[in-house]
């Protein structure tokens, strides 16, 4: 879809689908008198039988492909939606700890009990070969700065104790931070295998240990933004791409259709051309030697000083993207608009109207269902773009996906990149239910 | 009459996974050794793969280059325990946080390495650059800055005037993320070079480091990849970049552009090879590794690129550039002109740290 | 243009209408220009992206085939030609079997749950890549697919399936079922009904769908970033991290050729869409 795979071919094919799927058998077979086959069995009964073989043959068909997709689809995106919530670091690498935290009020204050100590160092005994328990740190440093140090500190020193203990002051020699309130908090908040913690990351929200949620400080805000920044940003390609698409869409509908099927063909072709093509001919285009700063300069527009900065910044995002999404509006915009007939503004002319105000009032109305299933189906790509922002948008025109990607392959925070893909592929289909409703999804077919 | 359809699907697509499957197997001859790209890998190409594989006909050693996501990619293969790099080009940062997860192997350098020609132990040879017994070093490199010659009016000579949008007007380039920055920050603030932990350790200091990034945000344009300042520097979209002193040699030794650098403040860091725990062909790279290590193939890199041999043997043995034939010892970060003031960031703070300063930086970002 | 206005239009109407004219021009300048402009640009003697004075005067030293030559000489960019195509070859005839195969299921009479199916079957479609691109590299990693041929043939296979089974459904949307009963009732036995009655009306929807789901593959970036790694690099891989990298006017000369690939599929697509349309007696 968003690798340029959307057909006009699918708007024509759009009434025909509507047909096979109303024109279900007549399988109401009403009489009195049962009607029976040749063999004597009820003609009822047999029918049924039939059409339940019918039914399986139809599935059986239909079933390799629906366990491919499940397996090759459908598995990865249930396995996103177990790492949004999954937290078994903790767990599995201090069972003993966590088994004795129970015992300890988080809340009083109080550093834990001299046997939560003990399990503590049993814990890490046993981590130390694999060296695996640096995992704890790292998960928890996610939560409070200087977790990570601790447990690196911690998993070379605590082998090295003297074995029978006590262990409470020996651990706290190690190292200060075990004898902070404030650490066995979070070890304990974060002990549960399952957690909402990621989702309320991805929301800029954290827990307190007493269990409220509450709003991260201002200097951490970072995703409530972003996703607002998505948003907006994809409302204004969807306005651009509806203020370019709609003349063009018009005249390709009013044209007669040998000059309007040429021209279809200038809209058609950006649309199979490689996304990597567009964009990177945007970059050409857009930076500061670049063919539009150096159009600009020569007519001495402006001068070569101060060229202007369209790329790396949200114009760069939103120039790109308009012109990546524009055949998305224009194709079921024109789809709609050609089944409008033109006797409709001849016979609001011939009856008065100025052409102005006929085409306000008599042509527009009518396509506001185009205009619905282009706004909804340009809005949903772009929320979810990605190459194209992170090659053009520098700062102010990253959208989420580019954290998503970000949490991915750099900062190694796959919980919290399941949890904001999550939000994200719920925030779609939310609009995918919209647009079903506005416009029946077997309308949008190939998009 | 379908059911012979779907046999006949079946084949065909069971034929198709066995074809894509030998596929992949056909390539399990060889060691996919995984680094920079760009300049960097081609100098590694040059010095050690080239000549290692003439001395032994039966490897081939498959340039991979993704190294930037190293880390990540690694993590994956390890979940599965299908790793399927022979050989990680890493820096010591993230050499320290694979090594404590068990992630790579830890080395006795002493045996597996080969000693200086004059017998010094490697221990001895590589020095303080040992920072983890898992992290061969290979390189000491710098992040310090370019700037273009025709498009400043001034030359920068110190590193406050990065940060002076008086002096220097213009857009510049910084890598986008905090480390570095708030350490230059800060020292163009001017924060003493042996307090800056000591200050951003404090949330005041962090947002007074913040606040001199603040001053020239909305010039700067953010980098990610090595690759790029020297590239953005060329189509003059900035007039000054922080970048790596071996892709910024290039940009200006070998393709001739109008730039030049200012190495006040340079960060050196360490660069080096891990071998991944369960790496296929194991005894065919550590092979190569001792290859690649010795004090004659680490001086033969820094005839391609600017970069300082880890070995201390190694030194005296830099000459002149393979193609250029200029004088490679004063391009190097480590001579005595361009390493005047250095800075050399603390791994373990930053450790530490990073997750809560990326956070906050890139909320800096964002709004 | 061609159009004749009305003797009766007034002064404004007659300028609006030539102004509209001219605005939809612009739009259409918009649309293309940037396409066509890449092309001139990947002759550029000198490694910049933008027209040098040399250029501009048809200077024939402005021009050189230097770009296409540093991209046919490239190991990168010929595995990543070679990879592109293998990847989407199989990915193809992955997506073009199963998808058919279910098209035909989906469009008998009696198909039980058919919308929840369809919707199933088209959510590779629906889902933005990014979010299909990191679920595939956290489940492939499982289970040993991540950085496989096999694992990016098979995402490019489920990405592609959609398409297949969208045109082949609305070929047989049109499809006369009496055309096998006749058949049959003339003696022919399922296997050659399928063959020389259904296969060659379904065949330009076929065709078609394979086509999506090729150049869904050939063009796909987000999923193999991923998914893939450096051996499994394709062109659109190649092309990226050329960008974020070292970008030279050698992007330009693949997209050049990737313009040229893009027209040609669009011509046998439109050409499919009229042969079906003509088998299904909808001439427009």
């Amino acid at each position: 879809m968003q690798g340029a795979v959307l057909r006009h071919l699918a708007f024509e094919s759009r009434k025909l689908f509507h047909q096979t799927q109303t024109s279900m058998p007549d399988t109401a077979i009403d009489s009195a008198q049962p009607i029976t086959t040749a063999d004597g069995i009820p003609l009822k009964r047999a029918l049924a039988r039939a059409l339940r073989r019918d039914k399986m043959k139809s599935l059986a068909l239909v079933s390799p492909l629906f366990i491919f997709i499940a397996l090759t689809f459908l598995m990865p995106i249930g396995d996103m939606l177990w790492r949004g919530i999954e937290d078994p670091i903790v767990s599995s690498f201090l069972p003993r700890t966590v088994a004795e935290l129970k015992e300890w009020d988080e809340l009083s204050g109080e550093l834990p009990q001299e046997s939560v100590y003990a399990a503590l160092v049993a814990d890490v005994k046993e981590g130390a070969d694999t060296k695996l328990i640096t995992r704890v740190g790292k998960r928890l440093n996610y939560e409070l700065p200087g977790m990570n140090s601790l447990f690196r500190k911690s998993q070379r020193r605590i082998p090295r104790l003297e074995e029978g203990g006590p262990y409470k002051d020996a651990v706290i020699k190690l190292d200060k931070k075990w004898a902070n309130v404030e650490t066995w908090q979070i070890i304990k908040t974060f002990s549960p295998t399952l957690t909402a913690g990621y989702f309320w990351a991805a929301l800029d929200l954290q827990v307190t240990p007493a269990g409220d949620v509450e709003l991260l400080p201002d200097k951490n805000r970072i995703y409530l933004n972003l996703f607002w920044r998505t948003l907006l940003l994809s409302g204004f390609i969807t306005l651009m791409t509806l203020i370019l698409g709609y003349p063009i869409a018009y005249l390709l509908a009013t044209l007669p259709l040998k000059t309007s099927n040429v021209l279809l063909m200038l809209v058609l072709l950006p649309f199979w051309t490689s996304l990597l093509v567009r964009t990177t001919s945007w970059i050409a285009l857009l930076q500061r030697q670049g063919v539009i700063n150096d159009f600009l300069v020569w007519i001495n527009l402006i001068d070569d000083e101060n060229r202007l900065s369209m790329i790396h910044n949200a114009t760069g995002t939103v120039v790109a993207m308009t012109h990546i999404l524009l055949p998305f509006m224009i194709l079921p915009l024109y789809s709609v608009m050609k089944t409008i007939p033109k006797s409709y503004m001849r016979a609001a002319v011939s009856l008065g109207a100025h052409p102005f105000r006929a085409f306000f009032k008599v042509y527009a109305p009518n396509t506001v269902p185009g205009i619905g299933a282009g706004g909804i189906l340009v809005f949903i790509i772009s929320i979810g773009y990605y190459i194209t922002p992170a090659l053009v948008g520098g700062r102010s025109g990253t959208f989420i996906s580019n954290f998503i990607a970000y949490h991915v392959s750099v900062s190694l925070n796959w919980g919290l990149a399941a949890a904001l893909g999550i939000i994200l592929l719920g925030l779609v289909l939310v609009l995918y239910i919209l647009y079903d409703r506005i416009v029946g999804i077997d309308n949008m077919k190939l998009g | 009459m379908k059911k012979s359809i779907i046999k006949q699907t079946l084949i065909t697509a069971s034929a198709v996974c066995f074809a894509a499957g030998t596929f992949a197997v056909a390539q399990a001859q060889e060691l996919v050794v995984v680094s920079w790209g760009g300049a960097y890998s081609k100098s590694q190409q040059l010095a050690y793969h080239e000549p290692f594989m003439a001395e032994n006909p039966g490897i081939t050693i498959i340039n991979d280059d993704s190294a930037s996501e190293g880390v990540a990619k690694l993590r994956a293969q390890a979940e599965v325990g299908n790793v399927t790099w022979s050989l990680l080009d890493a820096i010591a940062a993230d050499a320290i946080t694979l090594c404590d997860e068990g992630l790579i192997e830890e080395f006795d350098f002493n045996t597996v390495f080969s000693p200086a020609p004059d017998g010094t132990p490697a221990t001895e040879d590589f020095g303080d650059l040992i920072v983890s017994p898992c992290h061969i070093p290979n390189i000491v490199y710098s992040t310090t800055w370019g700037y273009r010659t025709d498009l400043v009016k001034t030359a920068p000579t110190q590193i406050a005037d990065a940060f002076d949008l008086a002096k220097i007007p213009g857009k510049r380039s910084l890598e986008q993320k905090p480390i570095n920055n708030l350490e230059w920050a800060l020292l163009a603030d001017g924060v003493a070079a042996d307090d800056i932990y000591d200050v951003l350790d404090t949330p005041e200091g962090v947002a007074r480091a913040f606040a001199v990034l603040d001053t020239i945000k909305e010039e700067t344009v953010w980098w990610t990849r090595g690759a790029q300042p020297p590239q953005l520097l060329a189509d003059g979209e900035v007039v000054m970049a922080s970048g790596y002193n071996g892709r910024l040699f290039s940009a200006i030794e070998e393709e001739g552009q109008p730039i030049a650098m200012m190495w006040d403040w340079q960060v050196f860091d360490i660069d080096g090879w891990v071998l991944p725990v369960g790496a296929p062909h194991r005894e065919e790279t550590l092979a190569l590794l001792r290859f690649a290590t010795d004090t004659q193939r680490l001086a033969d890199q820094a005839k391609y690129i600017s970069y300082g041999p880890a070995r201390m043997s190694s030194a005296p043995l830099v000459g002149k550039h393979a193609v250029l034939g200029i004088d490679m010892a004063p391009h190097m970060p480590t001579d005595p002109n361009n390493a005047k003031t250095t800075l050399l960031f603390n791994f373990e703070w930053w450790a530490d740290n990073q997750d809560d300063l990326n956070e906050q930086f890139n909320s800096w970002l964002a709004q | 243009m061609r159009t004749k206005l009305p003797p009766y239009t007034s002064l404004i109407e007659r300028i609006w209408h030539y102004a509209f004219r001219i605005i939809c021009g612009l739009i259409f300048l918009f649309l293309i220009f940037p396409i066509l402009v890449i092309v001139p640009l990947s002759f550029n003697a000198v490694p910049f992206f933008t027209f040098t004075p040399e250029m501009l005067s048809f200077d024939p030293e402005g021009y050189s085939l230097r770009w296409y030559e540093d991209f046919w000489t490239s190991v990168n960019w010929r595995g990543a030609v070679n990879n592109s195509f293998i990847i989407a070859v199989f990915s193809t005839l992955i997506a073009t079997a199963l998808g058919t195969v279910a098209a035909l299921g989906l469009s008998r009479r009696n198909v039980p749950y058919r919308t929840t199916l369809m919707a199933i079957l088209i959510s590779p479609m629906i889902v933005p890549l990014i979010i299909s691109a990191c679920g595939m590299f956290f489940f492939y990693s499982r289970v040993n697919l991540q950085g496989t041929h096999l694992g990016v043939i098979l995402a490019h296979a489920a990405l592609g399936t959609p398409f297949v089974v969208i045109t082949v459904t609305a070929t047989l949307v049109g499809f006369d079922r009496s055309l096998i009963r006749a058949a049959n009732s003339l003696g022919a036995d399922g296997v050659t009904t399928f063959f020389k009655v259904v296969v060659p009306l379904i065949l330009p929807g076929v065709i078609s769908g394979a086509l999506f789901a090729f150049i869904t593959s050939f063009d796909e970036v987000v999923v193999i970033l991923f998914v893939g790694s450096f051996e499994q690099r394709t062109i659109p891989w190649q092309m990226f991290s050329g960008i974020r990298e070292h970008i030279s006017p050698t992007i330009l000369a693949v997209a050049t050729l990737l313009v040229i690939f893009s027209i040609a599929l669009l011509m046998t697509i439109e050409l499919l869409r009229r042969r079906t349309e003509r088998l299904r007696g909808v001439r427009a």
